[in-house]
């Protein structure tokens, strides 16, 4: 309650939260609010200006640009939660195993980590991208992976420190077997900064799948993808500047709402951490 | 309920190291049922180490740990039955004082009506009954460590372990939970190591006094025994106050030493332990084993006077020799303090067995 009570004095957290909230908004009535089809095409249209017809004109296919960015918030949010959620499962158990168990476990699992940690982080997504094949569902689980390693480590860090204090130490003393001080008394204080730390991952999970769809590997056509838009209005950004920029647009302000929301979160979860805004 | 005659706990020359640093090293310790050991050292001389490993929160790199004669290394911190009571208590914060208690007989699987059975007669036992439902932010500190302490005490546990648990407490509050714990110890029967860097703490509650240093126990013995006849030089000034004077060996046996002070006396110190014609040795003397003369001997060495501070029914005397040691005495005070400043000879009470020690070679 504190914590929501010191969310809610944060302006930029707050401004965060309504550009999150915004998008999910969007994804979960685009139907409604789309006013065109995303993937109709009228080539006579095309690269058609923002007027009255297409507010924020058309792309190189004479596809409406707005509808197409509300259908593409959809994937956007799609590939963040489930990509968030493959990457906390992978990195919370991986994590956990090694930091609570330590030994053996503990040294493999890290090196691994490191190893996967020293990848330029496109280039571990390109390359599991590269292995699984384009489309939704493929990038959604390639960018879910990319995200393991920092999780892991983040979590090893948590139990390690959390396996060390007082009140572990005189719940195993009492005679609580490891799985339940792990859950009683481990998970849940590890909780609060994985929350924080998945806020921010889905920021980085949108560009993610952004700039593999701009590649190409990602997310395929005719599907609206805001890096797939920003990559098709690359050809044309001096003679229709609005088909890249608009998506592109989208894409900032998604990333800055997680950042924003992850940033306040942090913030109030660790007060110490609060600065004034 | 608890064993009346408790359990005994041997540590055989363990040994723990943290990568290329020794924290414990060869420590044998053997400690009776029923008895209170205190682990008592400065900061960092292993003595939380070596609790950290009976309770079975590290494993040592050497050496064992047995509980009634039957080693535990191999058992984790779960399977030990060993209670432990922590500094900061380390009560879960979520849970009110009934169920901390609980918490450990829940752990183990004991039936409900075993458990609330025993949760009422520990809270009895430190007397905490009326506050049973309020959380650990609503109790003092006092109240706090009582609660950990019936925690620790409800799993019956065959040995019972204290991290420094009265440091976080006042003066006053202090004294009154060694009270209680030495209480509750006797009344259980409780065979319990005390981690401490407060030797007073450590001589008021401990049968038994662990004096470490740099991860090695340099003396074992009473309370008493510590502080009358210190095993070793670091003990002789850990432990008390005293007053340390070099001086060399003139000739020794198996009675006493001839030691000639660099102070300016010559003098016997009796005891077993004998050093080389010529070895240069320092003399550690109680405030107490010294006394004040106003003529000159042999075995009196001359003093300048500095000051001489009322302490109840003592008067201390602030006094330095010729090479400008300071040295601390202390003797009964018969009415007003006497003349402080001007010239007099220090020696030995007749009755005083200070310590001799060979000195420390230079690093």
């Amino acid at each position: 309650m504190d914590a929501w009570l010191r969310f809610r004095k944060n302006r930029l957290a707050l401004i965060g939260l309504a550009l999150v909230l915004l998008l999910v908004l969007t994804a979960t009535l685009a139907p409604w609010l789309a006013l065109h089809d995303p993937t109709r095409q009228s080539l006579i249209e095309k690269r058609a200006r923002p007027g009255a017809k297409y507010l924020l004109g058309a792309d190189e296919f004479g596809r409406d640009i707005l509808s197409r960015v509300i259908y593409g918030s959809r994937v956007a949010l799609l590939v963040g939660v489930v990509s968030v959620l493959i990457a906390l499962a992978g990195g919370l158990v991986l994590g956990t195993a090694a930091g609570f168990t330590g030994g053996w476990l503990d040294t493999v699992v890290m090196r691994v980590v490191e190893i996967l940690l020293a990848f330029p982080y496109l280039l571990l997504a390109l390359a599991i991208v590269a292995m699984l094949g384009p489309g939704v569902l493929n990038t959604t689980l390639a960018v879910g992976i990319w995200g393991v390693p920092a999780v892991t480590r983040m979590v090893r860090g948590s139990v390690l420190a959390l396996r060390e204090t007082e009140y572990v130490g005189a719940a195993r003393a009492l005679g609580a077997p490891a799985p339940a001080v792990l859950r009683r008394h481990v998970l849940p204080n590890v909780l609060p900064g994985l929350v924080v730390y998945a806020t921010l991952f889905m920021a980085n999970a949108i560009l993610l799948e952004a700039a593999l769809s701009f590649l190409g590997l990602g997310v395929q056509p005719p599907t609206a993808s805001w890096g797939l838009m920003v990559s098709t209005g690359r050809d044309v950004l001096l003679v229709a500047p609005h088909v890249a920029t608009v998506p592109g647009l989208a894409i900032m302000v998604a990333v800055l709402g997680f950042n924003l929301v992850g940033d306040g979160l942090r913030d109030a979860l660790d007060p110490r951490l609060t600065t004034t805004r | 309920m608890i064993r009346e005659h408790g359990h005994t706990l041997d540590i055989d020359l363990v040994t723990h190291r943290y990568g290329s640093v020794t924290a414990v090293a060869d420590v044998s310790l053997a400690v009776r049922a029923g008895e209170i050991v205190a682990l008592l050292g400065p900061s960092g001389c292993g003595k939380t180490t070596l609790l950290r490993v009976v309770a079975g929160f590290v494993r040592q790199s050497a050496g064992s740990v047995r509980i009634d004669g039957k080693p535990v290394d191999h058992l984790p911190a779960n399977l030990r039955n060993v209670g432990i009571v922590f500094q900061s208590y380390a009560l879960f914060p979520h849970m009110t004082v009934a169920d901390n208690i609980a918490y450990g007989l829940q752990a183990r699987g004991v039936q409900r009506a075993k458990v609330r059975q025993t949760v009422d007669q520990f809270l009895e036992v430190v007397r905490l009954t009326e506050l049973r439902d309020r959380l650990p932010r609503q109790l003092s500190g006092g109240q706090q460590q009582r609660v950990a302490v019936a925690r620790a005490l409800a799993v019956e546990p065959t040995v019972l372990l204290l991290d420094e648990p009265f440091s976080a407490l006042d003066k006053g509050l202090r004294l009154d939970m060694q009270i209680e714990i030495k209480r509750l110890q006797r009344q259980f029967g409780l065979t319990a190591i005390l981690v401490t860097h407060d030797q007073d703490e450590a001589m008021s509650v401990a049968d038994r006094i662990a004096v470490m240093n740099q991860g090695r126990v340099e003396q074992f013995d009473t309370p008493i025994n510590v502080y009358d006849h210190p095993a070793t030089l670091f003990v002789s000034g850990f432990i008390g106050t005293t007053n340390l004077l070099a001086g060399r060996a003139l000739a020794s046996s198996s009675v006493g030493t001839l030691v000639e002070l660099d102070a300016g006396a010559r003098l016997v110190v009796l005891g077993d332990r004998t050093f080389p014609a010529g070895a240069p040795v320092v003399l550690s003397a109680r405030p107490e084993q010294l006394c004040l003369h106003a003529e000159p001997a042999a075995e009196r060495w001359r003093v300048q006077r500095r000051l001489a501070v009322p302490l109840g029914p003592n008067t201390v005397h602030d006094l330095a020799t010729r090479e400008g040691v300071t040295l601390k005495l202390v003797e009964p005070r018969l009415g007003a303090p006497t003349e402080a400043a001007g010239e007099a000879w220090c020696g030995l009470r007749p009755d005083a067995r200070p310590g001799l020690f060979s000195l420390p070679s230079p690093m």
